[in-house]
């Protein structure tokens, strides 16, 4: 293990008066992919929504505990600071409707009001959308929209719009759960790949895909970290019983 | 069931479809009516210097509606100028915040804006703005104007907002990009189209009222750019030769009437239009 990217200590989230992550303590290691996984509503998307401060845009939202993104207090930061080095890719693809690929892919810098030179920035949205395994399929039409690409596209487009930011960290809750099977196997290949550059969270309640593409896996029941170790172990020797049911297909 | 119940049945369908169809017909008449006498009566007095003279004395003949066209035209950029602002901003503190109390007091007002008689906003204007600047204006009509568009503004952003998916709002968010640049740049341009048909149909709708005008910008016989002095404004201009007692003052009338409805029609066609071509796709 090289190290740890983001550690999260006693981490509770609310919903109001809702406990729905309970006093979570999870390290995640550098340049590998760990999944969340766990029930429908047992708090993964909301755990890793806590991760660059996404939760407590919904009113009511409140979290007590600590998280650290290689070693600085996430809470103590401003959250836009976050959110730049934590990317996020959500369920549904969602690029900008009014952009076209090009800025897709560098919203986050023209949004942000970051000068780019013309090179930088093409340099930026090849390299970006290289990485997300799209440039050979979009390349003759970057000035095309991005809604205009299949949904398998448009969420390799979003990867491509986070990547581009250069995140420590990048979160993926549920990014197949939109998709056909095939752009599903397409985004899977593509984050075993990713890992090699980046760290990765995915959340997903799809047994199976934790197994093929994560390096560890945190398993989270009714809000509360039940286990955590290295997939293969967790998949083939879990310690709680818990876990052995949902892996067993017991309930989730 | 029998034969003869199940043919009495598909008599009444049939009936039912015949009457839905009929009524669909008979509620197209009155337009077309309307057009049918406008054009009849006022596409004579049409020309290209009716557009651009000012009326003549009574008894002279021919004479234009220019001063009108300006009128109106200045009444509808004053009260474009605060109402559009206020609008979108309005309606995008109620589509970011459903519920809660300022918002059901602001779309409660709106509501009750909307459904005021148009008079009553001239009165109000007029208690308002001409007694306190000591006269009529455009400046007093526009406001009044304004005040009529701003409810219909108000409404039409709100629901086009509301149709924008919060996935992109969390989009915008998660890069880490401002919330008020996460509305200027990504929320509004998905509503654009929503928001300017909401505009155009507001403008529509100011353009022909007369009953705010009546002791704001009370009319003018002549041409005046001054927004603080009295303006003519084409409902006015119809208002007052349409119960003149001379016949070429009430063709006039009918020519105005005309430039009118075809300014109506025309902002509600590229209103639909715009709906169309700037629809954005989620």
């Amino acid at each position: 293990m090289e190290g740890t990217v983001l550690r999260a200590v006693n981490l509770s989230a609310y919903f109001g008066d809702n406990r729905v992550v309970k006093g979570v303590n999870l390290s995640i290691p550098e340049k590998m992919v760990t999944t969340v996984m766990g029930p429908s509503g047992c708090g993964k998307t909301t755990l890793i929504r806590c991760f660059n401060r996404m939760h407590e845009l919904i009113p009511g939202a409140k979290v007590e505990g600590k998280a650290y993104l290689r070693e600085e207090d996430i809470y103590a930061l401003n959250p836009m600071v976050i959110r730049r080095r934590i990317g996020m890719v959500f369920q549904r693809p969602n690029p900008f409707p009014t952009m076209s690929i090009y800025d897709n892919a560098i919203a986050g810098y023209k949004l942000n009001n970051f000068k780019l030179s013309r090179e930088e920035s093409d340099r930026l949205v090849e390299e970006s959308l290289k990485k997300a395994a799209l440039w050979d399929e979009v390349k003759d039409y970057l000035r095309r929209k991005g809604t205009f690409l299949s949904g398998g596209q448009q969420q390799r487009l979003c990867i491509a719009r986070a990547l581009a930011m250069n995140p420590d960290l990048l979160l993926l809750d549920e990014p197949t759960s939109a998709l056909d099977p095939k752009a599903t196997a397409h985004i899977e290949h593509l984050m075993t790949e990713l890992k090699e550059t980046v760290t990765l969270i995915l959340v997903t309640h799809n047994i199976a895909q934790a197994g093929r593409v994560s390096n560890f896996t945190a398993f989270l029941y009714l809000g509360e970290l039940v286990e955590f170790g290295p997939t293969e172990l967790l998949h083939t020797a879990p310690k709680d019983r818990r876990t052995e049911e949902f892996l067993t297909g017991k309930f989730g | 069931m029998d034969q003869r119940k199940i043919e009495f049945r598909m008599a009444k369908d049939r009936g039912f479809e015949a009457m839905v169809i009929i009524f669909s017909f008979l509620s197209m008449i009155p337009l077309f009516l309307i057009l049918f006498y406008i054009l009849r009566n006022g596409l004579s007095s049409l020309s290209w210097e009716f557009l651009i003279e000012l009326p003549k004395p009574v008894g002279e003949v021919g004479g234009g509606i220019a001063n009108a066209i300006v009128g109106s035209v200045l009444l509808i950029i004053i009260a474009s100028l605060p109402a559009i602002p206020m609008g979108v901003m309005a309606g995008i503190y109620l589509s970011e915040h459903k519920r809660g109390r300022v918002s059901y007091l602001l779309r409660l007002a709106a509501e009750v804006l909307q459904g005021t008689p148009s008079i009553v906003i001239g009165i109000i204007a007029y208690l308002w703005v001409v007694i306190s600047m000591g006269g009529f204006s455009a400046l007093s009509g526009g406001i009044a104007l304004g005040i009529m568009m701003l409810p219909v503004i108000v409404r039409a952003t709100e629901e086009t907002l509301k149709l924008i998916p919060d996935s992109l709002k969390e989009a915008s968010l998660a890069l880490g990009i401002p919330y008020y640049k996460t509305i200027l740049k990504v929320i509004l341009p998905a509503g654009l189209s929503g928001i300017t048909t909401g505009i155009l149909i507001s403008v529509a709708r100011i353009a022909g009222e007369t009953a705010p005008l009546l002791f704001t910008a009370f009319g003018n016989p002549f041409m005046n750019w001054n927004i603080i002095k009295p303006v003519n404004a084409l409902p006015l201009l119809i208002y007052n030769y349409a119960t003149s007692p001379y016949p070429e003052w009430h063709s006039i009338a009918w020519g105005a009437s005309c430039v009118l409805v075809s300014i109506v029609l025309v902002l509600n066609l590229v209103a639909r239009i715009i709906a169309k071509r700037w629809k954005v796709q989620f």
